[in-house]
């Protein structure tokens, strides 16, 4: 592969990788001393640093590519130009993290491990990836990535298989978040030059891994789906959103915009 | 040592004496050891009001989770106030396991915090309301706090003591994580530096309150003196309050802050720090949870535990399931 002559695809990649990251760890991390014990609070912010230093390590990448600074891609961009995946934008609950949260453990618990479950099989993909520093990158994070998938399918099995309201409220958010995992399944309008760049394997070939993880998953619960996951909100690999990534951007990068002369923080 | 026979035979003024004895040589107390009552409940009052004071601090702080400027301060922040929920849980752990006699467990502690009867430090009842609060509550409130853990490091009880050594450890680096972010800012924009300013001008106070009224004049009660006698202890809120100054005043002046308070200065012949008093009636109104910010951080806290309050019905039915 020729960084010259695939860049376009490279970097559209890599804004897949990061955006869904960063997002999906800023959701989590409103989750900070809201979580239902004491103990969860501890772990469950570790994986949000680790997620969060995944996208870091990125926004990096992407800087070392001519993109900008890290801090910039990060905290400067504008909703269209962010490529999440829009289920890993919607908000923890319908309140704000300081305010009345009323956020849904049962929503977070099916929309991490379904990202885990999806990231790891990126991942492993990323692996032989034509790029070396995504693959380098890559094999890093899947030594955490382990621990992180095996958190939320504890979880997973536990509140599937407990109290009838514990089940309720799962189901409701599997049903959820499926109709807009899609989303993550997908390499936006790049995908075919993603593949032909040896970037990456195949949207299909992926996306069937999913299916058949998450498949083995709900057998082990008694549970089944009858279709695959959709993508009814549209497509964020290409620039699609929602007023949650609007108001998501405008909390996080409030500091960091509050003075345009400063040169550090 | 007296063996467990003959131990049960003394009588409780001879047990108090023995365990008395035990405090006066430096001996640990654990904990299955006998403690007298009043010792018990002095230290799950001190406890649970330590632990549940770091879960309440998580609250300020975490409204600069999300906010916090760039990708490195946000990984910081975050594992900042993760070790902070940590502490609260390392001393949840040690007060449940001395409340257990008395038929009491963690539920008891959050629906005392939710009524108020379970206190937490007055720092924690007040308002975060710019980045600046973020970098002054890491230095100063954390650089408060680690005086006053470290003091309590050789305390009798050994639990207690293992905890804190634990958390000390982590403290000196939040100290690093806040004097980074207050010389950021310090030697930032004009606007970064009157943020940072104004951020002190609001923590003053409430860093002076932090190490409690100097005797029970201030507010009519303390509870230094027992603690002292138990050794949980080893200084006065005033000589924590002394050594505060001692060491950030000169550390405020260099980075070219004003410390808000024009009449303090250190007097050479009594060796001491003079200042102005914090009002000592609103400290105590403070702490009675009517501070600016009681209501919205317990109520916070209360409706995220209520939201919740289905998972962990569900974990104790599996809990149930297995045994």
């Amino acid at each position: 592969m020729s960084i010259e002559s695939n860049k376009q695809e490279l970097t559209e990649l890599i804004y897949q990788l990061a955006d869904d990251d960063f997002i999906h760890a800023h959701r989590g991390s409103e989750w900070l001393g809201l979580a239902p014990h004491i103990e969860e609070d501890v772990a469950f912010s570790s994986i949000n640093q680790d997620t969060m230093g995944h996208a870091t390590m990125y926004y990096r990448i992407l800087s070392e590519l001519g993109e900008g600074k890290a801090d910039d891609l990060s905290h400067l961009r504008k909703k269209e130009q962010f490529r999440n995946a829009i289920i890993l934008e919607e908000k923890n609950g319908t309140g704000e993290y300081l305010d009345s949260p009323n956020y849904d453990w049962a929503f977070t618990v099916i929309r991490h491990l379904f990202y885990d479950v999806a990231k790891k099989i990126r991942l492993e993909s990323l692996k032989q990836s034509s790029y070396e520093p995504l693959a380098d990158a890559a094999r890093k994070m899947l030594t955490e990535q382990y621990y992180h998938l095996l958190h939320w399918k504890i979880w997973f099995k536990q509140l599937m298989t407990s109290t009838e309201e514990a089940r309720d409220r799962m189901e409701t958010a599997i049903k959820r978040v499926w109709k807009d995992f899609g989303g993550v399944l997908t390499l936006g309008p790049h995908a075919e030059k993603m593949v032909s760049a040896g970037l990456i394997e195949d949207e299909a070939a992926l996306r069937e891994r999913f299916i058949d993880q998450i498949q083995e998953l709900f057998n082990e619960v008694n549970y089944s789906i009858d279709n695959e996951p959709l993508m009814i909100r549209g497509d964020g690999r290409n620039g699609e959103h929602t007023e949650d990534l609007e108001h998501a951007l405008k909390t996080l990068s409030e500091v960091y915009v509050s003075d345009p002369q400063a040169t550090g923080w | 040592m007296l063996d467990h026979l003959t131990f049960d035979q003394l009588s409780e003024e001879q047990k108090y004496d023995h365990f008395m004895d035990r405090i006066n040589r430096d001996e640990k107390i654990e904990a299955d050891d006998w403690m007298p009552d009043d010792y018990r409940i002095a230290l799950i009052r001190l406890i649970s009001m330590h632990g549940i004071s770091e879960i309440m601090g998580a609250l300020p702080e975490k409204e600069w989770v999300p906010k916090a400027p760039t990708l490195h301060r946000k990984l910081a922040i975050m594992a900042k106030v993760q070790d902070e929920m940590g502490h609260g849980q390392l001393l949840l752990r040690v007060a449940e396991d001395l409340m257990k006699p008395l038929g009491k467990n963690r539920d008891n502690i959050m629906s005392d915090l939710f009524t108020k009867r379970l206190k937490f430090h007055n720092v924690f009842h007040m308002a975060s309301p710019t980045w600046g609060d973020a970098a002054i509550i890491a230095w100063l409130v954390d650089g408060a706090a680690i005086m006053s853990q470290t003091m309590m490091l050789d305390t009798s009880y050994g639990p207690y003591g293992r905890a804190l050594k634990r958390i000390c450890q982590e403290e000196s680096f939040h100290a690093k994580h806040g004097e980074s972010l207050v010389l950021s800012l310090a030697e930032g924009t004009d606007r970064q530096k009157q943020m940072l300013q104004d951020a002190l001008n609001r923590w003053w106070d409430a860093l002076l309150m932090f190490f409690g009224p100097k005797s029970k004049q201030e507010t009519g009660h303390t509870n230094v003196d027992k603690n002292i006698k138990y050794k949980l202890r080893t200084k006065t809120n005033e000589q924590l309050r002394q050594e505060f100054f001692t060491k950030y005043i000169p550390k405020i002046e260099l980075i070219g802050l004003k410390v808000p308070d024009k009449t303090v200065r250190f007097d050479e012949e009594s060796n001491t720090w003079h200042y102005q008093d914090p009002d000592w009636n609103e400290f105590k109104q403070i702490v009675s949870g009517n501070g600016p910010k009681s209501d919205d951080r317990i109520r916070l806290r209360q409706s995220s535990y209520e939201n919740t309050e289905w998972v962990r019905e569900a974990l104790g039915h599996v809990k149930t399931a297995v045994v």
